[in-house]
């Protein structure tokens, strides 16, 4: 029960782009088709799912205080927090290249689909935001933190596949020139948004 | 060196590395960069204007750093290179900020961190630094992050104006126009909606809008 709570709480509630405007940039800017769309939110999906619980471990017997206390009694007063950007970034870094090579050797057909967003990805503000949160919120288990990821991944995905549609249909329709593009992604963004917060409060 | 000395160090030019970026070529809304902090650090004031003085030592400091390192960075590793330099000095913001403003750096939470990934740094970084001098680069950086802080601050104007009434700006007391005019005894209330992500999605779009009608040479096919 936690466990659908946390998914659905992190996939509808708290959306990645709705609420926190995780990874925005590559949100407007491959959201120009479906197709593209759901190459990259799947993609984003496959990688929160692999760092999160990656970032947690490092997060839970390295970078926290008192985490290094396995190592011996010396070492269980050290914090080492203030690391954690530069470790987080580098997990995920790593991790992207590795799957890269790894999906490119094992799943020829995944790689043509995903290939290539996912050294994007790097630098989408989504992965270093969900580990972000994921270490403020100080989950018990493993378990709940890739829940977390695979949630987060998901409310990505189903925002830029719905503003995906919406911008290939909306390409029929007389929009003012000004506001083409860009700034109408901007305004159904907004639009979306006030719909998604009907799940404020939402709990099973 | 020597090339730079032949040129002023404001020449026209260098001038329009500045001011291009407030509005022609403005990160947020037309090169559509950083938008991820840009929208959620609006809520009140005194976020933004900490959040854009961060982004814009980044940048600046980023820029200038990548810049005299150009000629050594092999291309095959220059997105790790650029990221160690990021985080480097990202953590050291979020240290300073955590030293000398606490109660916003607690605020602004995750999103100091998130400088790292914020596309305006890496994107200037790839765009520019790489290719630029030193000087050239600091001030592309000084423009983009004044670019990137002029939308903040329109934007969080507009958010906590009409989302609380009142005005906070750092090293001030938090400023309460509207009670000051007395426009509650009239009737008037919040707009709570104001307060709420969706409506700097809303701000920004309708910015976007304003900037192109007025730029008729912007607006996308």
């Amino acid at each position: 029960m936690e466990y659908i709570n946390i998914f659905i709480k992190s996939a509808f509630i708290d959306n990645m782009i709705f609420t926190f405007f995780f990874g925005m940039c590559s949100y407007l800017a491959v959201s120009k088709t479906v197709k593209t769309a759901v190459g990259l939110g799947s993609a984003v999906i496959f990688v929160l799912v692999v760092t999160i619980p990656i970032n947690y471990l490092l997060e839970t017997y390295v970078l926290a205080e008192g985490a290094l206390s396995w190592l011996g009694e010396e070492y269980a007063t050290m914090d080492l927090s203030f690391l954690s950007f530069i470790m987080f970034i580098a997990v995920i870094a790593s991790i992207v290249q590795l799957v890269e090579m790894l999906v490119e050797k094992f799943s020829p057909a995944l790689y043509g689909a995903l290939g290539i967003f996912l050294p994007l990805i790097a630098v989408n503000c989504a992965i270093l935001g969900a580990a972000l949160f994921m270490q403020q919120k100080q989950f018990a288990n493993i378990g709940e933190a890739t829940v977390y990821g695979l949630g987060s991944g998901f409310g990505w995905f189903l925002a830029i596949v719905l503003i995906a549609a919406i911008r290939e249909k909306i390409k029929y329709s007389h929009v003012p020139a000004p506001v083409r593009g860009v700034g109408m992604a901007f305004i159904l963004t907004g639009l979306m948004g006030l719909a998604f917060l009907g799940f404020l409060g939402f709990e099973l | 060196m020597s090339e730079s000395k032949s040129e002023p160090l404001f020449s026209k030019k260098n001038k329009a590395l500045i001011t291009n970026p407030l509005n022609k070529n403005n990160p947020v809304t037309i090169q559509v960069l950083g938008i991820c902090s840009a929208l959620a650090v609006t809520v009140q004031m005194d976020n933004a204007i900490v959040m854009s003085v961060a982004v814009t030592a980044v940048l600046v400091l980023g820029n200038m750093i990548v810049s005299l390192m150009r000629n050594v960075i092999p291309s095959k590793i220059r997105i790790i290179v650029q990221l160690v330099i990021v985080a480097g000095l990202v953590i050291i913001v979020d240290q300073v900020l955590k030293a000398y403003v606490y109660d916003v750096s607690k605020k602004l939470s995750v999103f100091v961190g998130l400088i790292i990934t914020n596309c305006i740094i890496m994107g200037r970084l790839e765009a520019f630094a790489l290719g630029n001098k030193p000087w050239a680069s600091i001030l592309d950086g000084v423009g983009n992050g004044f670019g990137y802080g002029l939308v903040l601050i329109i934007v969080s104007f507009f958010k906590e104006l009409f989302g609380s009434g009142a005005l906070t700006i750092p090293g001030f007391e938090k400023f309460e126009i509207f009670k000051a005019i007395g426009i509650y005894d009239m009737g008037y209330m919040d707009n709570g909606l104001m307060l709420l992500p969706p409506s700097s999605l809303f701000i920004v779009g309708i910015y976007i809008w304003v900037q192109k009608y007025r730029n008729p040479d912007l607006i996308e096919s």
